[in-house]
């Protein structure tokens, strides 16, 4: 919703048009409920980043450093140079447009500004401006503008109303990824202390804590001893997960959002309970309380706070001296690692090529990086049938399944998860072709714009893939969205409470734990949410 | 008479749709309308095919007589998007009216020449009920809003504090009860 009531003689002028005019004439109005608040200094402070003080975006003056501009053509300059990649993209685009009714956010708020072309556009016309001869001389002609203030201000408005998806980067015949424009602007930005606080908080919680939410490793452990506990109420089956445990053969690292909030955490006693599962069968694997989060927001922040970020896990996985890791339901983290790390802080030479110690498979993929996705791990345990399943405690769940964008398009995991679901569910729908698989569209809170504050934003970044769940919910009666993704589980439910109330949400590991069947439990009378499984309704649970 | 004005509106149904269609999406910026009006896949282009369908299924409730029920379940799909658009209150639901509009440029000389005013007035009257169930609508969506933004705060911070044994719970012991 707009801020400002019209006065009641305007509301008697009706004209349903927009004024027409071009995009650089058209100035940017930041508005309420589509942004996210600015990053607490503390957290600059800590990290070391530039300009911390408190700010408003929407105050006139962002105490932005007197030589501002000269910091944003300087930053513009350095990656210029460093990522060829970027130089590339600033130059190669020929605006056909085939990108630019693909992203989410534009298809959602139909804001032109949030078609992608139009978005790197915001970046191109101050890069032709300033560092090609046609921009230089031709000026608006040919496309360019000069670095203001406004510019500035709409560049940090667009550029955190893109979740770095990277959908439109799929139909562009030139390859051009927008989301590393995305991620290179805001970069820049940073550089003038530009962030917001749902990225700048749990990168500072991260690089202090080992985890996004700060958590110290007494509250983490502590944290999953009521995951025990729960365990054992449900199942009658204590399991004993072990932490920090030097010389374990496998490290095991998630996003720590399934630790803390639901229904992320009944997927966190999902892994619980597998690996408990597959002790006897040979699984040596430790959690650990330092390296306790998958997740890396510095991906939206810096390379460098990337980097730094995705160092402490390989030096956990070093101090503990294990073998290799293994990496829960996530997305970005999957994509830092698949895209990034190998040339970031790998290759991972002290560890050794991932092997499944229960099928003796070899992950080849992991060869460099050392880290596998837990559901390529569990995928392969079904195949070589090492789980007893029984996919009817699932009977109540009529499912479909999200493709986080990270690991479907950043990493081509499209294939295992529906092979997991379909093994221990048996309803299993897929949403449209052009919504899934590498065509999936965004929950809309990805890349750290997950926040409260701007709910306006994530529900109309939402809407498309609302829109598809509300295909399967009609003809098909789904009532539950499946992901691999931690900020999938945070932000989709709120996306269904808006569009479709009657779909829940859930993690693939939280489906694997209802289905399987662990030496020794009781007979079991409800799923890990305490809900009766079907048939169970008169049942107490004891 | 009582039909001839819903006979015309039958006969012309399909260009009043068209016209309102295009009303309705040129409330958004030009480009945005542009893609609203062209692409045809409604999972491509959510936001276009559910105007398009929500401004058909709205004018034949309008000429059965509106059910209020299933109007609202017509209108709901539209104004649960434009509540979160770029839009004022008035111009989130102010699309209804339109539909005014439309029949005026499209039947306007019938209307005259033929005396169906008095009809006219009674179908306008039925649009003018369906703006105050858009209106419900909208504050309905806003409503929503504000509560997942309130839920999602509370849900984040009292399951972190309970989970961090910060909180103490009403007790099964009688004795602490």
């Amino acid at each position: 919703m707009a801020d400002e009531l019209p006065k009641s003689e305007k509301l008697i002028d009706v004209d349903y048009s927009p004024p027409s005019r071009g995009w650089m004439d058209t100035p940017v109005k930041i508005r309420k409920g589509m942004y996210c608040y600015a990053g607490n200094p503390k957290s600059l402070e800590l990290l070391g980043a530039p300009n911390p003080r408190q700010w408003n975006p929407l105050d006139e003056d962002w105490k932005l450093p007197d030589n501002w501009k000269e910091i944003v053509f300087e930053g513009l300059r350095e990656r210029i140079d460093k990522f060829r990649s970027f130089k590339v993209f600033m130059d190669i685009c020929v605006r056909c447009g085939a990108c630019s009714d693909k992203c989410h956010f534009f298809i959602g708020s139909g804001d032109p500004k949030n078609m992608p072309v139009l978005r790197a556009e915001l970046i191109r016309s101050v890069y032709r401006n300033d560092f090609t001869k046609a921009g230089k001389i031709l000026g608006r002609l040919a496309g360019a503008r000069p670095m203001t203030l406004d510019v500035l201000k709409e560049w940090w408005y667009y550029l955190f109303q893109c979740s770095e998806c990277r959908r439109c980067s799929l139909y562009c015949p030139y390859g051009i990824d927008t989301a590393e424009i995305t991620i290179i602007g805001r970069e820049i930005l940073n550089l003038l202390g530009l962030n917001i606080d749902w990225i700048a908080t749990p990168v500072a919680n991260c690089y202090r804590t080992g985890n996004h939410l700060g958590i110290q490793p007494h509250a983490f452990k502590d944290m999953m001893e009521f995951f025990v506990d729960d365990i054992e109420e449900i199942t009658g089956v204590r399991v004993e997960p072990s932490f920090n445990r030097k010389g374990a053969e496998i490290l095991f690292i998630t996003p720590s959002g399934d630790v803390f909030a639901d229904p992320g955490t009944y997927t966190a006693m999902g892994y619980l309970m597998l690996f408990h599962y597959l002790k006897d069968l040979g699984l040596d694997i430790t959690w650990s309380t330092y390296g306790s989060e998958g997740g890396n927001f510095g991906f939206f922040t810096s390379h460098e706070t990337m980097k730094r970020l995705n160092a402490k896990m390989y030096y956990e996985a070093k101090r503990l001296g294990v073998k290799w890791i293994l990496g829960g339901e996530c997305g970005h983290m999957w994509r830092v690692i698949h895209q990034y790390m190998d040339t970031m802080n790998g290759p991972a030479d002290f560890l050794e090529e991932p092997v499944n110690p229960i099928t003796g498979t070899r992950f080849t993929n992991a060869k460099s990086t050392k880290m596998v996705h837990i559901a390529e791990f569990t995928a392969d345990l079904i195949y070589h049938n090492k789980l007893n399943l029984d996919p009817s405690r699932n009977d109540n769940l009529r499912v479909t399944f999200h493709d986080s964008c990270n690991p479907s398009r950043g990493m081509g995991l499209l294939d295992e998860p529906r092979y997991v679901i379909q093994n221990v569910c048996k309803n299993f729908y897929e949403m449209p072709a052009n919504t899934i698989r590498e065509q999936t569209f965004c929950c809309g809170s990805g890349s750290g714009l997950n926040a409260g504050e701007n709910m306006e934003l994530r529900m109309m970044g939402g809407m498309p893939r609302a829109n598809a769940v509300k295909f399967v919910k009609e003809k098909y009666d789904v009532n539950m969205l499946a992901c691999v993704c931690a900020i999938d589980r945070a932000a989709l439910p709120a996306l269904m409470d808006y569009y479709h109330p009657e779909v829940d949400v859930t993690g693939l590991h939280e489906m694997v734990a209802n289905a399987l069947i662990l030496p020794g439990e009781k007979k079991r009378t409800t799923n890990l949410r305490g809900e009766p499984l079907l048939g169970m309704e008169d049942e107490d649970a004891e | 008479m009582g039909t001839s004005f819903k006979q015309l509106l039958s006969q012309k149904r399909s260009l009043i749709l068209k016209e309102w269609f295009y009303l309705v999406v040129e409330t958004y910026p030009e480009e945005t309308a542009k893609f609203l009006k062209r692409q045809s896949d409604p999972f491509s282009n959510p936001v276009g095919r559910t105007v398009h369908k929500g401004v058909g299924d709205l004018f034949d409730e309008l000429m059965l007589g509106l059910d209020h029920e299933k109007a609202h379940a017509c209108l709901d799909s539209m104004i649960r998007i434009r509540a979160l658009q770029n839009f004022t209150p008035s111009e989130a639901v102010g699309f209804v009216f339109s539909l005014k509009t439309v029949i005026q440029k499209v039947l306007g000389r019938d209307i005259a020449e033929k005396g169906l005013s008095e009809q006219v007035h009674e179908f306008e009257s039925k649009i003018d009920e369906l703006s105050l169930i858009a209106f419900d609508i909208y504050v309905k969506c806003r409503e929503k809003i504000y509560e997942i933004k309130a839920n999602e705060f509370r849900n984040r911070h009292y399951s972190a504090f309970r989970r961090a044994g910060l909180i103490s719970e009403v007790s099964d012991d009688p004795f602490l009860k």
